[in-house]
């Protein structure tokens, strides 16, 4: 496989002993290159999150606050459409590891790597895709949640699917529909017919 | 020959409002700020008064009202210190107090109002469901405004009173200053999209009318907060610590 048909990948890792393993696994199999190494996300950083054009980005969670950890995710996705995926450095709850699109562990073979990043890749072209400027099915479903005061937590546990994508599906309805607060969304809701007056009392 | 609107285009180049300025000529170069005088209770009728004339009879200080009806006409408009130094934070606070007064008892009653027309036609659910959430909004801007009232202004008066509250900074109010901007921008998209047919469109023209010209009201009162109360306070605090 030649280089222009590698896919880039971005790390955003402080160790350079990590950064250096990555490095030689993509030179031992191919079919992913090392594209850039961030050790951290300070000044500057965001902007070659954007300018990179990573197809996938592997973060090392430590990078951020032990607080925003659980928002890794989102931080990243407000500057690239890039694949995440998490390196398990660090122990957080299921329910972070949960935001991204694949886990690697220090300890998986050079082959689980790959297969990780090729799945992470493909989970995200799945992801939410906001086309049209109608509200999908899915999205109306969301939006119906959202208006009967649910959870993002208990509306992702309902359809089985990460919060971040719940998070996804609600920036889109809000982008398509201009309403931002649960309480516009659920007039929103009722005066399009998608619940009816009793199921907001 | 230079008539009015030379002098009103040399203003708007210059970015500059001067006491020796006829209020004639400020209504010409910024109509909006005709609430601003009724709430500082100046009435029209002023015939070719100044506002350094308005100023005297209202007892208001000119720099608070340059202040005032500079952060309403120019976009991205920041004080100077020297013109804060000589403005009165309690004009600003009257000013502050009186806008909110309007806004309560006038705008929003007069919205509450047209609303309600406007909805007549829609079935009962609709109604209801439109109300309660003008209801809510209108709940939320009295929260708002009644933390200014009771905490903010005392706060500063006993300040410009030579006491200095302890445990309470204008830096708190800054850091807490809510945005109460949400829920009236999603009544403006849903009066605009997405009310049914049925409701009449004059009427859904003039609410939404109304709800722009709100809108941006707003959005200078914050304005006039932030870019001057807050900081008039900051040099009023770094005094007292002297």
């Amino acid at each position: 496989m030649n280089a222009v048909n590698k896919k880039n990948v971005l790390l955003v890792v402080p160790s350079a002993l990590i950064a250096r393993g990555f490095e030689s696994v993509f030179a031992d199999l191919g079919e992913f290159r090392l594209h850039g190494v961030l050790p951290d996300l300070s000044n500057g950083a965001e902007l070659k999150l954007k300018n990179v054009g990573a197809d996938v980005i592997v973060v090392d969670p430590v990078v951020f606050e032990y607080a925003s950890r659980i928002n890794a995710r989102a931080v990243i996705s407000q500057y690239s459409d890039a694949a995440v995926v998490g390196l398990r450095t660090i122990t957080m709850s299921d329910e972070a590891w949960r935001q991204f699109d694949e886990v690697v562990n220090l300890y998986d073979a050079p082959p689980v790597i790959i297969k990780k990043l090729r799945s992470a890749m493909s989970s995200r072209s799945e992801s939410p895709k906001s086309e049209g400027e109608d509200l999908s099915a899915r999205e109306k479903e969301i939006l119906v949640c959202v208006a009967k005061g649910m959870l993002n937590k208990e509306i992702a546990d309902y359809y089985n699917i990460s919060i971040y994508t719940v998070i996804t599906h609600r920036k889109n309805i809000t982008r398509k529909t201009g309403i931002k607060t649960v309480a516009g969304l659920t007039v929103y809701a009722l005066l399009n017919n998608l619940i009816d007056y009793d199921s907001i009392e | 020959m230079t008539g009015y609107s030379d002098r009103i285009d040399m203003m708007r180049q210059e970015m500059t409002i001067t006491p020796s300025m006829k209020l004639a000529d400020l209504i010409e170069l910024n109509y909006k700020l005709l609430d601003v005088l009724s709430r500082l209770g100046i009435g029209l009728g002023f015939g070719e008064r100044t506002i350094a004339d308005a100023c005297e009879a209202h007892n208001i200080g000119k720099s608070s009202f340059v202040l005032i009806c500079n952060e309403y006409t120019f976009e991205g408009y920041v004080p100077s210190e020297e013109l804060l130094m000589s403005a009165n934070a309690s004009d600003i606070m009257n000013y502050l107090h009186n806008s909110h007064l309007s806004y309560m008892d006038g705008e929003m009653e007069r919205l509450r109002a047209s609303l309600a027309v406007l909805l007549q036609p829609t079935d009962a659910g609709q109604k209801r469901v439109v109300e309660n959430f003008f209801m809510e909004y209108r709940k939320e801007v009295k929260n708002h405004f009644d933390y200014e009232e009771n905490v903010v202004f005392p706060y500063v008066n006993a300040l410009m009173g030579g006491r200095r509250q302890a445990g309470y900074s204008i830096g708190q109010f800054e850091k807490n200053h809510s945005n109460i901007d949400e829920k009236l921008n999603d009544l403006k998209n849903i009066v605009m999209k997405y009310l049914p047919d049925i409701c009449d469109p004059v009427l859904r023209n003039d609410v939404l009318y109304h709800i722009f010209c709100l809108e941006d009201d707003l959005r200078h009162h914050t304005l006039i907060e932030d870019n001057v109360l807050v900081p008039l306070v900051g040099i009023l605090e770094r005094e007292r610590r002297k």
